[in-house]
């Protein structure tokens, strides 16, 4: 995990759910193989409505239909971010497409659990209705250790929730990295608990 | 000792503990690890990735795999992915595995789990399905969980959880002739909210929870993932038993637990189910919620009936009773979610007619058991969206893009609704059509 994220803020509103992060329709592509993992960066955010898209105006393209790797960095959210389904494609979909972290108010379960699980995306959650405060376009300035957020286009500063619990499992790498850290997994084939 | 939920109940003797409250963090036992055709996949190769090439899954007779989102389509990496967790199925020796084209294919995972004796009370019930909640109707702990968590399981027997607080919803009364299961949990959505229930436990209790069959009760505690809930759960009775160990073919035994008398709940709410309306839910969110009245006569193109929420005996029970001997209007769309409800409608009679007689007769075009179009799917997928239409359907999620093209509306309503609407090619209210 990165001690400092910067880049352009891509900016939605409550509520996005799985299925508008990743359509199901492709759902058969298998993260667990490289090359199909980078297939879902390309059709990350491919289900929100053309209105939602970007906000404040909206109608804003993540990015252009051919590409994987989106120009933005970070995507500011409304309410219970991620909703829906289990599929931790949803999470892989946004690191895939280069999003390595997302500031919503807060987050469907299963989502945050999958974010965390694999470190995909650092998962913040503002005190503030971010989503409303900061536009599509923006370049915005995590500090994860401070948990501050700067808009460094307009020099406003942001309190982000401390990550708490799941800070060491996100700067272990994730689940089965964290397990070994702490002793829970012997080794990487140890096969036994 | 301080008095608990069904749910802490579950988790703390999963846990070793002899108490848990909400908030705590617990390592769990599994008791059965479930998983499908498009999370199986990823989850094996995560599974292997960890624990080596040649790993052996902890426990053999605690995971079993149901195929069942993408089954009857010709695209190639669908059928892949089948592939699979077949080769996977024969190498860790699994016999809890239903494979597509042969007699122990079931369908949706959800009413297969309960069908084949996969459920039972006092159990943690992990599955990569976010609908996987829906066999809290049987007394167990049951959520969904993604890839990794599940490679973890698969490796381990173990996962770590943190205890939800229990929200509490009382049903009272019988239900009237023109509501179902559908109509309460569409207007508990709507009074919470879709993130009404996050990291929360929601308990179903009350004289009008038991006066359910076990069907309507999944219904319920299918949805509880639509208002965020971690995991819907309704206390056994005799309907609850009877069912289990009619189904539980190995014989396991159970554990009946039930809440406290005292135990704590975070938020409760009581209902008189006689004084409900038949509810809708409009797009583009499950608790877009109104009455079926008020959005009356609006134009539809297609009705969908089917899916883990609204695709079961009990489902296609109600929509005949109002198909029978009408005709619709719209294209209609019934898929039976598991194999052995869809013999049990060439069987099932209604006045000397079989419920498939009715549905055929009436119009409607009849789908092989699966998820089929309640997820979209590939483009060949029965039923699917493909076009910016407006539909009507039992499933339980009308987010942009669910069931197929992003600026389809889809319409969530109980299989009376659905049923009534189809024949008018209108939203309709069923209570029309039962006087």
């Amino acid at each position: 995990m990165r001690t400092i994220i910067t880049g352009k803020a891509f900016v939605l509103g409550d509520n996005v759910d799985t299925d508008q992060i990743i359509p199901a329709h492709h759902l058969t592509l298998n993260p667990a193989i490289p090359e199909e993992f980078r297939e879902f960066g390309k059709h990350a955010l491919s289900s929100v409505p053309a209105a939602h898209k970007g906000l404040p105006k909206g109608h804003v393209a993540f990015h252009e239909d051919d590409e994987f790797i989106s120009a933005y960095k970070v995507i500011i959210a409304g309410k219970n971010f991620g909703c829906g389904s289990s599929r931790e494609h949803a999470p892989i979909a946004l690191n895939a497409a280069g999003i390595e972290a997302v500031v919503a108010e807060f987050y469907a379960r299963i989502f945050f659990r999958n974010a965390v699980n694999g470190a995909y995306l650092v998962p913040f959650e503002s005190t503030d209705r971010l989503c409303e405060r900061i536009c599509t376009g923006d370049t915005v300035e995590i500090n994860v250790q401070e948990n501050v957020l700067i808009n460094k286009t307009t020099g406003e500063t942001w309190r982000l929730k401390p990550l708490g619990e799941v800070a060491p499992i996100l700067e272990a790498g994730g689940l089965f990295a964290y397990a070994r850290q702490v002793g829970m997994l012997k080794n990487s084939f140890s096969g036994e608990p | 000792m301080p008095e608990m939920t069904l749910t802490e109940k579950i988790l703390a003797r999963h846990a070793g503990q002899p108490f848990v409250q909400p908030g705590d963090n617990v390592w769990v036992d599994t008791d059965i690890l479930m998983t499908h055709d498009v999370c199986g996949p990823p989850t094996i190769g995560i599974f292997k990735q960890q624990f080596g090439s040649g790993a052996k899954v902890w426990d053999p007779d605690k995971v079993v795999i149901i195929p069942d989102h993408y089954i009857f389509t010709a695209d190639a990496m669908a059928n892949r992915n089948v592939e699979t967790i077949r080769r996977f199925a024969a190498e860790q020796g699994l016999k809890h595995f239903y494979d597509v084209g042969t007699t122990q294919y079931k369908g949706v995972c959800h009413i297969a789990l309960p069908e084949e004796g996969h459920t039972r009370p006092g159990e943690v019930l992990f599955g990569t399905d976010s609908h996987t909640c829906t066999a809290g109707a049987f007394g167990e702990f049951a959520t969904g969980i993604g890839n990794t968590d599940a490679a973890f399981i698969l490796g381990t027997g173990k996962s770590w959880l943190k205890t939800p607080a229990s929200m509490r919803f009382i049903f009272h009364g019988k239900l009237p002739p023109y509501l179902m299961a559908k109509d309460l949990i569409l207007s508990v959505i709507g009074d919470i909210g879709c993130d009404g229930a996050t990291y929360r436990a929601m308990e179903f209790d009350g004289d009008g929870v038991y006066a359910l069959g076990i069907e309507e009760r999944m219904t319920l505690c299918n949805m509880v993932i639509e208002a965020g809930g971690k995991n819907g759960v309704i206390a056994p009775d005799r309907v609850t038993l009877d069912y289990v160990n009619a189904r539980n073919k190995s014989a396991k035994p159970y554990t009946v637990m039930r809440s406290d008398p005292g135990a704590k709940y975070c938020f409760e709410k009581v209902y008189d189910v006689t004084k409900l309306e038949p509810i809708i839910a409009k797009p583009h969110s499950p608790d877009n919620r109104a009455t079926v009245s008020q959005v009356k006569g609006e134009r539809l193109d297609r009705a969908y009936i089917g899916s883990c929420t609204g695709g079961k005996l009990s489902d296609f029970r109600a929509a005949a009773q109002i198909l029978k001997g009408h005709t619709v209007r719209i294209d209609t769309f019934v898929v039976p979610a598991t194999s052995e409800i869809a013999a049990s409608l060439k069987r099932e009679k209604i006045d000397g007619q079989t419920l498939e007689n009715v549905f055929l007769s009436a119009g409607a075009k009849i789908g092989e058991p699966s998820c089929a179009a309640c997820l979209g799917g590939p483009s060949d997928t029965f039923g699917r969206l493909n076009t910016p239409m407006s539909c009507i359907s039992t499933t339980n999620r009308n987010f942009p893009g669910r069931m197929g093209h992003r600026e389809a509306r889809v319409y969530l309503a109980s299989p009376l609704t659905v049923a009534a609407s189809a024949i008018a090619g209108r939203i309709t209210d069923p209570r029309e059509r039962l006087q």
